[in-house]
Parts: structure tokens; sequence; C-alpha cells
């Protein structure tokens, strides 16, 4: 898809973000090709969601449908979900345990490979019909997409080009993931999923901004989980600027400086039931919030001990699905356990904190969605992509433009 | 409690039609006085419920947790105007033993945002454990499980 688009980007560069971006479906279309389909590792499943050779897991890289599968060998594979013959959709349970893949449509047979085995009626039915003589089961497998595995974590590219995983991530981005993802085995807790009516990239953009979530959460602002005036970082990978964390350290319940431009500001807020907020320390360092985002899917939430992975999949330019997966650690405690579940209180589609989220991307979405022509303007913490040691910055979404223009050839 | 069994059946189903009235009328910070102290409230998906996963989108711990989530929705939370409306069916007493009475319901959750159709936000079953406090029956425990994974934008209010 290099159809040119009617669209300039704006002469000051990062630090604009034109609507149009956000709304048109010519630019989703490159999206799927560039970004999803690109050069690009996206998370596809916790090696924890498949754990028994057979047991797969459906899911999207972008709004491309893709099987996870665990190998009889112990090994994961990626496949498209689109069957050799005639492009069925051949997995058709969300999740479970197969022995192999027929498509219900005419039952082509593959295993968990991807490769094909079976192929009712080649030979013909009484001498009539059947596929050519030439015709050979190794030309037609499922297209397979190529994997990376790092701490229990999967991800996939349908650019088997793509340099090692830990050279996508680069060393400072690695450290923050290995952190969470340490070598222990892990221990899913749940799933949930939100349908949300807003481009996906504006997901991305609301981890990439500690500006809002000093002043939107009043939840997490008012008993101290994360605040402008507490200690933090805003940092990118070393390359591209597509990666970033946000990373921070647990403040307490008082009015500040960092309060005082704050409308609905509460000092006297009390839970009835603080122990939700009572976190034990189990990473090392000092931090208590590291929010990584990795291009071009997923979220690694780290906010006390609620650890979760959010997926972003794509449907159209105005709407995309956020997919979460919390968990925990195979030897985790009860009380932990108990803990972690208590905490998700703050995340998910009923979360304390980002049903605010949910609720203004969407206000955004309504908003800039009938502006094309119009555009964002990101200039907290300056005009460049630097990283920056404190939260009143807007500095990785400017960074993460910097790289999408790349890939985008905006 | 009553051994009459249409008694029982009418006070379970006067104080499910109250509860639901009570969150449609939006008296949110009412909706905690139908609990015990020490109650369990979860919406949680099919998907977890069934496959044995503990997470659930919204846990609250005792009537504290309850209050907390009305802090919330009421003080905290940013979320568009929306009108909400339950409609109960198939209210069913399952059983009952040492005081706990264990009462299943199916409910869909109409939501209506400001100038949009009404929509089915929310479908699923009500797994309850009802007792007798004072004259009256509260929920010990209440379970909503939910039939889709799939949420619309975000789960707000308690169902």
């Amino acid at each position: 898809m290099n159809e040119p688009l009617p669209y300039k980007w704006p002469e000051e560069g990062n630090s604009r973000i034109p609507y149009w971006v956000y709304s048109d479906p010519r630019v989703y279309e490159r999206e799927q090709e560039r970004v999803f389909g690109g050069a690009s590792y996206s998370f596809v499943a916790l090696e924890a969601d498949i754990p028994n050779p057979g047991d797969f897991k459906r899911t999207r890289i972008g709004d491309r449908p893709v099987v996870v599968v665990r190998d009889t060998d112990g090994g994961v594979n990626v496949l498209v979900n689109r069957c050799a013959h005639r492009g069925a959709r051949y997995c058709y349970r969300e999740h479970g345990n197969a022995k192999e893949f027929t498509c219900p449509y005419h039952q082509w047979t593959y295993d968990l490979t991807g490769a094909l085995t079976g192929v009712p009626f080649r030979h013909g039915v009484k001498k009539q019909g059947g596929m050519p003589d030439d015709f050979k089961l190794e030309d037609h497998h499922l297209e397979a997409l190529k994997c990376a595995l790092r701490g229990g974590v999967i991800f996939a590219s349908f650019d088997h080009s793509m340099p090692a995983f830990e050279d996508y991530l680069g060393p400072k981005m690695l450290g923050y993931f290995d952190r969470v993802f340490d070598g222990r085995e892990l221990g899913i807790l749940g799933y949930s999923r939100q349908r949300m009516r807003a481009n996906w990239k504006l997901m991305f953009e609301n981890l990439k901004d500690p500006y809002h979530a000093s002043l939107l959460h009043v939840f997490l602002v008012s008993f101290g989980l994360f605040r402008a005036d507490n200690p933090s970082q805003v940092q990118m990978d070393e390359k591209t600027g597509m990666h970033s964390v946000q990373v921070s350290r647990r403040g307490e319940q008082k009015a500040s400086e960092g309060t005082r431009e704050m409308r609905q500001f509460d000092q006297e807020l009390r839970l009835h039931n603080p122990e939700m907020l009572q976190p034990v320390p189990e990473f090392p360092g000092d931090a208590t919030v590291v929010m990584q985002t990795i291009w071009p899917n997923l979220i690694v939430q780290q906010q006390s001990n609620t650890l979760a992975m959010r997926q972003i999949q794509t449907l159209d330019a105005e709407t995309f699905e956020l997919h979460w997966t919390f968990f925990g650690y195979a030897d985790d405690d009860d009380a932990m356990t108990m803990r972690r579940l208590r905490q998700a209180n703050l995340m998910g589609p009923a979360g304390f904190v980002s049903v605010d989220d949910s609720e203004v991307m969407e206000a955004a979405q309504f908003g800039l969605g009938k502006y094309p022509d119009s555009e964002a303007v990101v200039e907290m913490g300056g005009r460049g992509v630097e990283d920056q040691d404190h939260m009143v910055t807007e500095v990785s979404i400017r960074a993460f433009y910097d790289h999408y223009r790349n890939v985008m050839g905006f | 409690m009553t051994d009459d069994p249409r008694l029982l059946r009418y006070e379970v189903e006067e104080l499910f039609f109250a509860y639901v009235e009570c969150l449609d009328e939006g008296e949110i910070e009412r909706w905690p006085d139908f609990f015990t102290e020490d109650c369990l409230y979860k919406i949680i998906s099919r998907e977890n419920f069934e496959r044995g996963l503990p997470l659930a989108a919204m846990l609250c711990e005792g009537r504290g947790g309850l209050m907390d989530r009305v802090v919330s929705v009421t003080t905290t939370s940013v979320y568009h105007d929306r009108a909400l409306r339950h409609l109960l069916s198939n209210i069913r007493v399952k059983g009952v033993a040492n005081g706990v009475i264990d009462v299943q319901a199916n409910y869909a959750v109409l939501e209506t945002l400001t100038n949009e159709f009404t929509t089915v936000f929310n479908a699923g079953k009500y797994l309850d454990k009802l007792v007798r406090q004072g004259d009256g029956l509260k929920f010990k425990e209440k379970l909503c499980v939910f039939d889709s994974v799939m949420v619309p934008t975000s789960l707000i209010f308690p169902i």
C-alpha cells in the first residue's frame, strides 16, 4: 500500500500530531502493513497461557487473526488463523487444547507446526476429481510467524528478518522488562477485555503521558500512588523512541506544589478498605510503578503488586480492544495472590484508575475524530525526545511519533 | 426463617427488586445497605469463572469495599453520563441450608448514553447467598457472572 496520502505532517515536527492519523482508514490500512505487519515484535501470549503440549490461544496482531500454540516438543508456534485453502478461520475457539487443527470448511488438517497433513479427496473419489498430480502438501503449510520468547513472554513478527528480541528492545528497555520477567514461572490470575471507540494510538499515548496521570486520576493522585511531585523518570530505548517506560515512586497523601493546580485533589479522601493500597515491595530498587510500552501493541503494567499485560488489538481506525492478562508468579503465597487480586481493582474495565482513561480516550476520539486537519500540541517538557527525570512531560509521545513517522513515511 | 416457600420466594424477589431499583434510580449511596458487614461482592466474566481463574472486574470485600466503590463513582472517577436499567428474570431459590439461602437469577443491564440508542450493556447471572438479618434479608455474597468477556468501554457502576 504505497498510495500517496493527501497529508503532510505539520512543520513543527514531533511536537504536533495531526488528527488525520487517528481517523483516516487509509492511515489505518498502512499501519496494518507497516506497523503490525512490518518490522516489529507483537506480544501474543504468555507461556503460562498455553502451558501444555497442544494448548492454544487465539489472538490478533493489529487486526490479523493468529493462533499461538504449544508444540508437542514444548516449543511455541504462532500461525495465521487463515486456512491455506480458501482462507477460512480454522481455529474457532478462543482457547483450548488440540492435537491438530482441522478447518471446518473442507477439513484440511494441519499439525501444531502448521504443516498441512491431510486434504480430503486429494486423490479423488472413484477416480474422479482430486488434486492435480503435482499437488504437494508441503507447498501449502499455514503461514508461520517468527517467534521470540523471553522470560515467559511470547512475541511474534510477520517479518522473518527481525533481529533478536533483545536487540529490538535495547539494553535499557530490556532491563525494565527483565525486572518483572526474571525467569520465575508466571501464574495467570485472569483475563479482562474492553472495546473502546477510539484509535489504538490513544491507548499507547495514554501510557506515555504522565502529564494526564497526575491530573485526571484523582484516585491515583489523592492516595499518592502517582504524582507530579514524586521522583520519576521517563525513558526511551536507545535507538528509536518506539519503546518507553514511566518509572515512579509512591508518595504521600498530602497537598503540595504538585497538587496545587489539580482541581479535584482531595486530601481528606480515605478508603474504607485501605489494605487495597498496601503494597509489599517485591522488585529490586525503589520504584513502585513501572509502566512500559513496547512497540507496537504491548503495555507491561506494574503498579504496586498488580501486574498485567495490556495487549492492543485494532478493529478499525476508530475502534480498538484492550486485552488484559493479569498475572502473578507460580510461587506466590495466598496472601500475595489476594493482594494482587485486590489491587486489580485499580485497573481493568472497572478500574478505580483506568475507567478514567477509557472514558477520556473516547472523549478524545469524539473530539479530534471529525477534525482531521487540526492537530495536537505536545510541548510539555520541551520539543525534544530525550529521557527526562520528571513527570511534567510528554516527551515519550514525541519519541513515539518520531519513530511512527519513519515507519509510516510521514 | 420462614418455612413457607411461597413466602420466602416473595421475600427474595422483593429484595432483588429493591436492589435493582436502588441502582437504576441512581441511589448508589444506599447500595451497601443491601449487604451484610462481612459480605463479598464480585463482578466476574464467565470465562474467568468457568476456567477457575480468580480475577474479578470488580471485587469488594465487606461493606468497606462496597463503600470505596461508592466513593469512586460519586467522587473520583471521570465518566460520561448514562442511564442504567436492570431487567431481572428467573429468580430461583436453589436451596436453603444453615440459614443461608442460595439464589440464582438472570439479569440484563441496559445502558443509555446521552444522545445514543439504548444498548444491552451487560448480561449474566447472579449467584447469591442471602441471610436473614433483623427483619429482612441481606446479601452475604453476590456474584455477578457476565456472559461476554468483552466490556463496551468501561464498567463503572455496580451491577
